[in-house]
């Protein structure tokens, strides 16, 4: 008894100067942050090397930032959970790699939409166009906004070797030649007339090159965004992946 | 003083007159103007307040230098929270209907879900229950230290400075600028000039309570500090990024893939453990026994009660993340501590709702102290839920799915919405020096609207959220998925329905509030028999 009283009473500590209050709860709500999000960024563990990943070519990032824009997040996940039925309707569970260039992230935390983390190649360049524009003319029952100003607005990629350069910045490996190369890799991987389609290949295994909003007289946001969707979850090769370890499934 | 706000405010019209002229995307453009604009008004205001008061002197008519409880900026925050407030339920109303009738997306850029629904969280999290949080902390700091508010001009710094930061995130967001980190939106430009807003807010918080005439910090400051400072870490942390350029809004998130997802989720559960949870928890440790004329249920217990809060808080963030590509070990230990949780928040439930020990008969005679009551047992439901959520298995079902939503819509509306609008009803009568308020029946009234609406709400999104998560993993006798996704989505459109009008109710409620707000704040009383008490004992 009289131990804790002495403990309530050193209590008055904390409530009778406003700084030793301030620092304890500093130090209060610091400890659980430093334990657990620090090891992710020294572990081995947390993410295990993947043959194929590779960083956004620069037509993919710029629709990547389009998906970020119009807060597609909001509606639909980019990470496959390992269970048989999301197997089954999505493909192969996500891996942490997948991610690994991801500034920011964009695993999403709500499907009222399906799941987009391996949609790319699943439908036609057609059936995106068709479905961004007017969700409902292919799937009537869709609850999703129709994206039609997409395909109206022209996109220059004037500056996108300063956004592949922000991208080193924070730790995504462009190389000299992909920033030195990257306006003319906008341009040819939707047109592949116009450039040098299989240097765009050497930089960028499995990119696609072709015109993908069905316009070719102009690269549009639509382009950009196909282009990003149409490579999702394409990049390991789940075939031939084999997880570290013992495979206990 | 005046000479060095008003070099300041010259500077920072000189800093947006810069953004505005180098902008290198049409937001910047607006932004940067915006900015201008408003640091010109800064000025001008300044110049007229000094003019004013020369002339005043030079008159003989000048008030007395500042004494007393510094009351105007906590009256601009009850006006500008009520405002927001209905502005955010609106919005919520709108991305409510647009999920059951998508044709309300209207299809332009600036009004699709995915741009409206972050305003919508904003302007509920931030703009209503920030402007609450401010509004409410100022008030209760004076009243508990029995001192001025610090720093001169600082808390009006304070609150115009917060609400350019919604004006700011807010237009952005229609505009299509934002970081896709879930109540975390706002770019970098705007995490900096709420970075500054927040110090100085630290700075005025800390400041009272030095100047403090009593020995002792009271409770409900304890919380609204823990509040301020945690709030400010998780928002530098979570915000690290590097911008393409300075004079474009774009940028790119310091971290990438599995830890970026770590930081964002800490950071947005402890939003909810710190603004949520913390910040309205001191509104509960002074406005219930202020209302109740009742001393806190337990010292001891609310010693307990914020040392365990804090500290398990923090650990909960991976509960957002079961199953997915982050470690399991930091699963395990974000659902562990998730349901340790449980016990502190149930102890602060339990010392709010003690506190009524003696004073149960109130309830029957005052509703503004039984929206409070009910607010803490809202706030009991939903951490009950939450631990309940937080356990792999259950959230194997529950997550993606609508559940969630009305996880944090029990919260948002039973706890933190009933709890700020006590404190608005109790606050606005007492900052308007009104005998009482304009209607008692009328609060009633609002109390059984917003009260139906949230359980049209809550229920609504449990079943559909539970339907939908039991759809997706459902196989029939062949051993093949049974549902394709879209059909789980058609399911979804009755309980989207329902959900739009338990919205529609609370936002009703929202608009009696405000009305009755209106006239109290005119000075009207309306004459009525209240509820409960004995007609004829009046005398």
């Amino acid at each position: 008894m009289a131990l804790s009283n002495k403990i309530w009473e050193g209590h008055a500590r904390f409530e009778k100067n406003s700084i030793v209050l301030l620092i304890g709860i500093l130090i209060t709500v610091s400890i659980g942050g430093l334990v657990e999000i620090s090891p992710l960024f020294y572990l081995d563990s947390t993410i295990e090397e993947v043959e194929g990943m590779r960083p956004y070519t620069p037509l993919e990032l710029t629709g990547r930032n389009i998906y970020v824009r119009e807060g597609c997040y909001t509606c639909h996940s980019q990470m496959v959970r390992p269970m048989r039925d999301e197997a089954e309707r999505y493909g192969h569970f996500s891996l942490a790699a997948e991610s690994m260039y991801d500034h920011p992230f964009q695993w999403g935390s709500k499907r009222t939409g399906p799941d987009l983390a391996r949609v790319g190649g699943r439908y036609s360049d057609e059936w995106h166009v068709a479905h961004l524009t007017d969700p409902r003319s292919v799937v009537p029952e869709s609850v999703m906004p129709g994206y039609p100003f997409l395909a109206e607005r022209p996109i220059e990629g004037a500056d996108i070797a300063e956004h592949l350069k922000a991208n080193v910045a924070v730790g995504v490996p462009y190389s000299e030649e992909m920033i030195e190369n990257a306006v003319a890799d906008f341009n040819t991987q939707a047109n592949p007339d116009a450039g040098d389609p299989d240097a765009l290949l050497a930089r960028y295994p499995k990119a696609q090159v072709r015109d993908f909003d069905g316009n070719p007289e102009m690269i549009s946001e639509l382009d950009a965004v196909i282009a990003y969707l149409q490579m999702l979850g394409t990049l390991v090769d789940f075939s031939a992946f084999e997880a570290e370890g013992e495979n206990l499934r | 003083m005046n000479w060095l706000v008003g070099a300041l405010l010259g500077v920072g019209a000189l800093l947006g007159l810069m953004l505005t002229a180098n902008a290198s995307d049409t937001g910047m453009y607006a932004h940067g103007f915006l900015f201008l604009v408003v640091c010109l008004t800064g000025i001008f205001f300044l110049i007229k307040t000094a003019y004013d008061r020369a002339e005043a002197v030079a008159a003989g008519t000048a008030p007395a230098a500042d004494q007393g409880y510094m009351d105007g900026v906590v009256r601009a925050g009850v006006i500008a929270a009520v405002i927001w407030g209905i502005a955010g339920f609106l919005a919520g109303l709108v991305v409510a209907l647009q999920l059951a009738f998508p044709v309300l997306n209207l299809d332009l850029p600036w009004t699709t879900f995915g741009r409206l629904r972050p305003l919508h969280t904003s302007a509920v999290i931030f703009a209503f229950g920030g402007n609450v949080l401010i509004a409410t902390s100022f008030h209760v700091v004076q009243r508990t230290t029995r001192a001025r508010l610090a720093g001169g001009f600082a808390p009006w710094f304070v609150f115009w400075g917060y609400q350019l930061f919604i004006v700011l995130a807010a237009t952005g967001y229609i505009f299509g600028i934002t970081q896709s980190r879930e109540y975390a939106e706002p770019e970098w430009y705007v995490d900096l000039w709420l970075t500054l807003v927040w110090v100085v807010y630290l700075l005025v918080f800390l400041g009272t309570l030095a100047r403090r005439k009593e020995p002792h910090i009271y409770v409900a400051n304890w919380f609204y500090l823990a509040f301020i400072v945690t709030i400010a870490m998780l928002h530098v942390v979570n915000n690290l990024a590097v911008p393409v350029s300075f004079f474009g809004t774009k940028s790119y998130s310091l971290f990438a893939g599995v830890q970026d997802a770590l930081t964002q989720w800490w950071y947005g559960h402890n939003a909810v453990g710190f603004l949520l949870t913390a910040g309205f928890l001191a509104m509960m440790y002074y406005y219930i026994p202020k209302r109740a004329e009742r001393p806190v249920y337990s010292y001891r217990l609310s010693i307990v009660h914020f040392w365990a809060l804090i500290f398990l808080y923090i650990w909960a963030g991976p509960h957002h993340l079961h199953y997915t590509a982050l470690p399991d070990w930091a699963q395990t230990l974000g659902m562990t501590f998730s349901i340790m949780l449980w016990m502190p928040s149930w102890g602060g439930m339990i010392n709010g709702l003690m506190t009524l020990s003696g004073a149960w008969d109130k309830l029957r005679t005052d509703p503004v102290l039984r929206l409070m009551v009910v607010s803490v047992a809202f706030y009991g439901m939903s951490t009950f839920e939450g631990p309940l959520m937080s356990i792999k298995s259950v959230n194997s079902l529950s997550h993606y799915t609508d559940w969630t939503i009305g996880h944090v819509h029990s919260g948002a509306l039973g706890w933190v919405g009933f709890i700020s609008f006590g404190a608005l009803y109790h606050l606005v009568p007492v900052l308007w020096n009104r005998e009482r308020l304009y209607s008692l029946r009328l609060v009633s009234l609002h109390f059984w609207i917003a009260s139906i609406g949230i359980v049209l709400y809550i229920t609504s999104m449990w079943v559909s959220g539970i339907l939908q998560g039991l759809m997706w993993r459902a196989y029939d006798s062949l051993g093949f998925l049974e549902y394709s996704f879209v059909e789980t989505v058609e399911a979804m459109h009755p309980f989207y329905i329902i959900r739009a009008l338990g919205g529609l109710l609370f936002v009703i409620g929202a608009l009696v509030m405000a009305y009755n707000l209106w006239r109290t704040i005119r000075g009207e009383l309306r004459t009525e028999h209240v509820a409960g008490a004995p007609s004829l004992a009046r005398a």
